[in-house]
């Protein structure tokens, strides 16, 4: 980082605000929650300054515990301004390359899978023809357990339909990088028309195997589309019952007052030393695990 | 009986599925960085003995089972029935066919077994690792067999067969591993 300019920074573990995203929960602690990502302050920092930041932060995500997860972990998380997401992946990529040598292990060339197109290629019709009934289909035919609770839920069984049947097909030896991922997963990235003009979140997964171990986005700089997206996960808070949170003001502000053209990419350093160490379970490269605490 | 949350799963939690009792054999928390959380398990149905795979929505929750194991004493049988006692309670009762399976081969009366009940009734029996009984029948060894390491069937009165080592002679007392129905040793007596 140092070597490329980045800044090293350090933002608040606790804040007002806290994630939207019905899949991320946060602890709160008084009137405040401590953070799941460092990505809001740090795109405000971005916002601010214009410049190439990173940190390493330990973040905490209520509910998470098994082989991969542990509540409380581990995050390198950088941006870089003027590069889109593809960019992105040449420096995780490039970083990746140089700390596995280290470690006298090196990294092939990485593989790169479409979301959209693998979801597409299991269901064996066009993306946007695809509806949870389809991927019902799949798991039936494969005679494999599907929980009718997704109902309605298009994302969640598209996630399902991933893990069991294209991320399971990754390669141990090489990194494989997921991207086009559906406009409806865009989460804090840009959504776009990729070159075959489906409309795409421009946003990567790095997994190695199944191991996922960075997640990247090509971040979007709009407040009024920012603003919404919030809105829309509340409401989906809303509609599972679960505890509603404040949005951030303060990133929506950042975003209006001018956020340039930038990418930015967290890394799990518990998952990367899981990948080096060749261990099994993430409480293994842990001196105390959540359970443990 | 209690509802349970996926996130408080765990190897040998029982569970209510589809109508019958299983138990939790393994559990994996799955979730990419950005999406939905689930739950992979393996869970074995405790009627059938059947292992399948299932997977859930983190955050649903499922119906415990009313299922407990507990240290008996094998009375008898009738043919039919297969009679426990409970050694504090003096309390009885008695498994079926299904639920004894192939257990009755391995039954001593007055042995300590440990009857899995759901909801209060016997669903499976576990005779003891280790049983010592006595030989029904078996043909006679050929003296100087001893050294080639042959085996004969031997025949008990539960009509459960073990092959032992050919020195080994009608009426003797044998130790059987029940979870392999493979001779041990002999007992001397």
């Amino acid at each position: 980082m140092q070597e490329s300019d980045v800044l090293e920074v350090v933002t608040p573990a606790l804040s007002r605000a806290a994630a939207t995203d019905p899949n991320i929960h946060s602890f709160q602690v008084g009137d405040r929650y401590l953070h799941t990502s460092p990505e809001f302050p740090m795109k405000r920092l971005v916002a601010a300054y214009a410049t190439d930041i990173y940190q390493i932060a330990t973040v905490f995500r209520d509910g998470e515990a098994g082989r991969f997860h542990n509540a409380e972990f581990s995050l390198l998380e950088w941006y870089r301004v003027g590069l889109n997401h593809v960019e992105l992946m040449d420096d995780v990529s490039a970083l990746l390359g140089r700390v596995l040598s280290v470690f006298g292990l090196s990294c092939l060339t990485p593989a790169t899978v479409r979301y959209t197109d693998a979801v597409s290629g299991v269901c064996g019709k066009a993306f946007d023809k695809i509806g949870p009934v389809d991927i019902e289909r799949v798991f039936s035919e494969n005679n494999r357990s599907y929980p009718v609770s997704i109902g309605s839920d298009l994302d969640a069984a598209m996630d399902l339909l991933m893990d069991e049947f294209v991320v399971s097909e990754f390669s141990d030896s090489q990194p494989t990088y997921v991207v086009d991922y559906p406009a409806s997963q865009a989460a804090l990235a840009k959504i776009a028309k990729n070159n075959d003009n489906t409309i795409v979140a421009e946003r990567f997964e790095l997994y190695w195997g199944k191991l996922e171990l960075a997640n990247g986005f090509h971040e979007l700089c709009d407040p009024k589309e920012q603003l919404e997206r919030f809105q829309n996960e509340q409401r989906i808070r809303v509609e599972r019952k679960e505890k509603s949170v404040p949005l951030d003001e303060h990133l929506i502000d950042a975003l209006s007052n001018g956020l340039p053209d930038c990418a930015g990419v967290a890394l799990g350093l518990d998952r990367l030393m899981l990948l080096i160490s060749g261990a099994e379970h993430i409480d293994d490269v842990l001196a105390f695990s959540s359970a443990r605490a | 009986m209690a509802n349970y949350n996926t996130n408080e799963f765990k190897g040998g939690l029982k569970i209510m599925l589809d109508g019958d009792p299983h138990t939790i054999v393994e559990n994996e928390f799955v979730k990419p960085g950005k999406g939905q959380a689930f739950t992979r398990t393996k869970v074995r149905n405790l009627k059938t003995g059947r292992t399948v795979e299932r997977t859930f929505k983190s955050g649903e929750s499922v119906e415990g089972a009313d299922v407990m194991d507990t240290e008996m004493q094998y009375l008898y049988s009738d043919g039919e029935l297969w009679h426990f006692m409970d050694p504090k309670s003096f309390e009885q009762l008695a498994a079926d066919k299904t639920a004894i399976g192939d257990s009755h081969l391995w039954l001593i009366e007055e042995a300590m077994c440990e009857v899995t009940l759901f909801n209060g009734q016997p669903l499976a029996v576990s005779p003891p690792n280790f049983v010592e009984m006595a030989i029904k029948q078996t043909d006679p060894g050929l003296r100087g067999d001893t050294a080639t390491g042959g085996t004969k069937p031997a025949y008990m009165d539960t009509g459960a067969v073990v092959k032992v080592p050919l020195f080994i002679e009608e009426g003797e007392l044998i130790k059987i591993d029940t979870r392999t129905g493979e001779y041990v040793s002999r007992v001397k007596s």
